[in-house]
């Protein structure tokens, strides 16, 4: 029930590997697609020959743009057509498709396809792309999003100003599902997809909208997903299956290669950030000073704006800072696309905030940690950018002094070099959408005497939302089994599995149909016991009045009971043009790091000895999903904090493997420290509110403090590399 | 070309050509359980006992596997690893979770008669990813099983 470590229904199928898998899926008579992919970064696209393709036994077609059916609506400046038209503008930018009867067959021909370029200028830094004389990488310009957030008096001339520039890396989400769809075609034109996606109906309106079709002619099936961190926002290959399955008549499967997959998914934005703070000599903070720069790569402008969004709404912290002059732009380059992923612009945000923090605390000479405390949000403030009154429960102290008390790990023998530091960083992100951005999520409850299911198309990228979404059934149908199986577009709508929102949105869905349907089932009790509807009551899947108890199957025999539900988030806006000011967000999550690590100085490899960390929960449902989330994000936090970095040069990704982008293994990870700090979210569902997201906001820049603490170098970049964490063969530390 | 192997118990003939690898023509033969994620030996989905010793499927030739014996998870999960995994929470995606068991199991094996710690636990996963759960449900349920192990056996 709530609040219950209730093992996540897949649990038991993914251990014994009967589990399936977007990877996994087959149809008859299937064939199969490899794509062709641009090795420019920017290029004039020419001639495609498949003339030695189609030598290839079993091949079967190529497909370019020219078989792209024509769309009902133009195309939105930077949306990224499918195949390429006239002009390649990242670097494995897919130019063509070519289907064969296997999938060897498929990959053989696609090498064999020859396509003419002729190479552009290519913008690959991002801090030139407003330049005059920019190469553009779209007619309209390379600029997506210019934001601008001022709020209260900036005071000239604080006692204290201390100011950081921070230059942040290229995140990739790392998932190991490798993306893969499989297109069928159906007799009316239309093509159902199965797909590992974390929105099926999102997949299904840019299909229809690629595609030349009307939304209801696609139908996208959930299939199961090994992991997405927000990389599967948007579509990849979906369209691709669709348009080959529908040209052919047949079923169409595609699986990345890992190289592909690394161009294909969005990536977490790289950017350059300049946040000046100003504050008295006690270490209050008057006002931040802020410029922000996102690499948006070359398609995809939504999540772009988005995210710049997010990073200049959190660019003031969870702090009381009563004035701010932030700007930020999101600009197109020719390098690989960026986009959401697990903290949405909150991670970026927090470098830069926190170590702009810890600049603060060694220039007034006061412990890092204290000075949070003091700055900290209370309940009854105006959160700093936005202008938005922070109602309670704000536990934004609380997730401080939990963190904090903590218990630090034992000290170990000196070694030569090797000197332990501590770093503490906390953080903040809204949960649900904001910026005014639609939101809503549809859940069906169907009862019979078998119990409940729950149709609802929220997808389960290992997050475990499905898992939670049963636990609230269950609870709300008073112990009546529920179960909740993967979804499609024919289930509602959800939204997307992102902005840590399916627990509130879908579970509140899930809630409100429940209820209904409980509700129903009562009247039909009160009937069967005759007896005032009052006094009827289910207690453990059973139905119960003085006197009176029957099973789920006796009350309703053959009868099915139905009810459908839609829950609207809490209405936000987008910010006043001028001041960004106004209800941009619905609510937030607060969050605390603190890492141990210890660096050899003479190498500049670092080892993280312990994280510990307190989150704002609302309250939790299943605390052990929740503790898993707070333990894989804080390592993928660590990741990006040491050695997570898709590096380029002139827009081509030099690390696309997972020999050369590196993530942390079971060796670099340690020890995760978590609490919860719970307390109930009033609009959630059974109090809860958002997890998914927090782990990974503070933990990268705690880690990167901790760094600092042991070396003394200013890493004034993520990821801090070896040759950053180098400092001179020191003293035996003191401290030990 | 084929080969023959005994999979999980049971004498399967497997199709590869030259350059097919034993990934490959496992899932070609319906054995699903072995993942490809990384192609190249660094992420351990693909993780599989060759006779008796723990390989990267993607790396190793079918052709070099003609009469091996092959294990997988299908052949079966022990219900003390099965439980310490749901206990302690070591699968989110679950995409790397048939890897790890067979890697833990064959380090449970080494260690049978012997004591585990924290440290060789992780150096031994270290050739596997998780991009879920950072790893301390899959230590902590390696540790836990051990420790239930050598405790019963003792």
């Amino acid at each position: 029930m709530i609040g219950a470590d209730t093992p996540r229904p897949d649990v038991r199928a993914k251990i014994t590997g009967t589990f399936r898998y977007s990877n996994d899926l087959e149809a008859p008579g299937m064939l199969y697609l490899a794509t062709v992919r641009s090795p420019h970064a920017h290029a004039e696209l020419g001639h495609i020959d498949a003339t030695a393709a189609a030598a290839v036994q079993g091949f079967v077609c190529v497909l370019d743009s020219r078989h792209v059916p024509a769309r009902r609506q133009p195309k939105a400046l930077g949306e990224q057509p499918i195949l390429a038209e006239g002009v390649v503008r990242f670097c494995g930018e897919p130019v063509a498709l070519v289907v064969a009867a296997t999938e060897d067959a498929a990959w053989q021909a696609a090498a064999l396809i020859r396509v003419e370029y002729q190479p552009l200028p290519v913008l690959s830094d991002a801090t030139t792309a407003l330049a005059p004389g920019a190469p553009a990488v779209h007619p309209g310009g390379n600029l997506v999003r210019h934001l601008c957030l001022a709020r209260g008096e900036l005071s000239t001339g604080a006692p204290v100003e201390v100011e950081g520039r921070w230059e942040i890396g290229r995140q990739d989400p790392g998932f190991l599902g490798l993306e893969a769809a499989l297109a069928v075609p159906g007799g009316d034109g239309g093509v159902t997809v199965r797909a590992a996606t974390q929105d099926v109906c999102n997949d299904q309106r840019s299909i229809a909208l690629q595609l030349g079709l009307e939304e209801h002619q696609v139908r996208v099936e959930h299939a199961g997903m090994g992991g997405a961190f927000g990389g599967r926002e948007r579509i990849t290959l979906q369209a691709h299956v669709a348009l080959a399955a529908l040209a052919l008549g047949r079923p169409v499967k595609a699986t990345y290669r890992r190289h592909e997959s690394f161009v294909s998914h969005a990536k977490r934005h790289p950017g350059l950030i300049v946040l000046s703070l100003g504050a008295t000599e006690g270490g209050e903070v008057l006002y931040a000073r802020g410029r922000v720069l996102l690499d948006g790569g070359a398609y995809a402008p939504e999540p772009t704006s988005a995210v710049l969004g997010a990073v200049c709404y959190f660019l003031g912290g969870p702090y009381r800072i009563p004035a701010v002059d932030i700007q930020g732009d999101a600009v197109y380059t020719n390098n690989p696309i960026s986009g959401a992923m697990r903290g949405f612009g909150a991670p970026q945000a927090c470098f830069a905030v926190e170590s702009t923090m810890d600049l603060l605390a060694a220039r007034v000479g006061m412990d890092p940690v204290e000075l949070r405390r003091r700055n900290a949000l209370r309940p009854g403030d105006l959160f700093p950018t936005s202008g938005q009154l922070v109602p309670g429960p704000a536990p934004v102290r609380e997730v401080i002094d939990a963190c904090a008390s903590i218990a630090m790990p034992p000290l170990p023998r000196r070694e030569a070099g090797v000197r332990r530091g501590v770093g503490f960083a906390l953080g903040v992100k809204n949960v649900l959408y904001g910026e005014g951005e639609p939101e809503w999520a549809q859940a069906e409850v169907v009862l019979d005497a078998h119990g409940a299911v729950v149709r609802s198309s929220a997808a389960e990228c290992g997050q475990g939302a499905l898992g939670v979404l049963t636990q609230i059934a269950t609870a709300a149908l008073d112990g009546i089994p529920a179960t909740v199986p993967a979804g499609s577009t024919d289930d509602g709508y959800a939204g997307s599995s992102s902005a840590s929102r399916q627990t509130w949105m879908s579970g509140s869905a899930v809630m409100a149909a429940a209820a209904d349907v409980s509700a129903q089932l009562r009247i039909l009790a009160a009937r069967c016991f005759d007896v005032e509807l009052e006094k009827v009551e289910i207690v453990d899947g059973q139905l119960r009045a003085p006197g009176r108890a029957a099973t789920l199957a006796e009350v309703l025999g053959d009868q099915q009971l139905r009810a459908a539900a839609t829950y609207r988030a809490p209405l936000t806006r987008r910010g006043d043009p001028l001041t960004g000011e106004g209800p941009v967000h619905a609510a937030w999550m607060f969050v605390a790091h603190r890492a141990v690590v210890d660096v050899d100085v003479e190498l500049g490899s670092v080892r993280l000895v312990q994280m510990a960390t307190a989150q704002d929960v609302g309250l939790a449902i299943n605390p052990r999903e929740v503790r898993g989330q707070m333990v894989g994000g804080s390592i993928q936090g660590f990741g990006f904090a040491v050695m997570e970095d898709l590096r380029c040069e002139e827009g081509v990704p030099l690390n696309d493997s997972f020999s050369d982008y590196l993530m942390p293994t079971a060796a670099d990870g340690a020890e995760v420290v978590t609490v919860l700090v719970e307390q109930a979210e009033p609009q959630g569902p059974f109090g809860a509110k958002g997890v998914g997201e927090p782990p990974s906001i503070s933990s990268t820049a705690a880690v990167v403090a901790a760094i600092r603490d042991a070396t003394g170098r200013p890493l004034p970049r993520i990821p801090a590399r070896p040759e950053d964490c180098v400092a001179r063969a020191l003293s035996p530390d003191p401290r030990r | 070309m084929e080969i023959e192997a005994v999979v999980n118990g049971v004498a399967m003939t497997l199709q590869c050509s030259m350059g097919t690898n034993l990934l490959c023509a496992l899932r070609d033969a319906g054995v699903l359980s072995p993942k490809t994620a990384c192609e190249e030996g660094r992420c351990g989905a693909c993780s599989v006992l060759n006779d008796g010793a723990v390989v990267y499927s993607c790396l190793l030739p079918a052709l070099a596997c003609h009469g091996a014996a092959i294990t997988t998870v299908e052949a079966g999960v022990a219900a003390d690893l099965t439980e310490a995994l749901v206990a302690r929470g070591a699968v989110q995606c679950g995409f790397c979770t048939p890897g790890f068991v067979v890697t833990i199991e064959a380090l449970l094996a080494r260690y049978a008669a012997r004591p585990l710690d924290d440290a060789t636990v992780r150096a031994a996963l270290s050739g596997n990813l998780c991009r879920c759960t950072g790893y301390e449900g899959l230590v902590a349920a390696t540790l836990d099983v051990h420790l239930e192990r050598t405790t019963v056996s003792s």
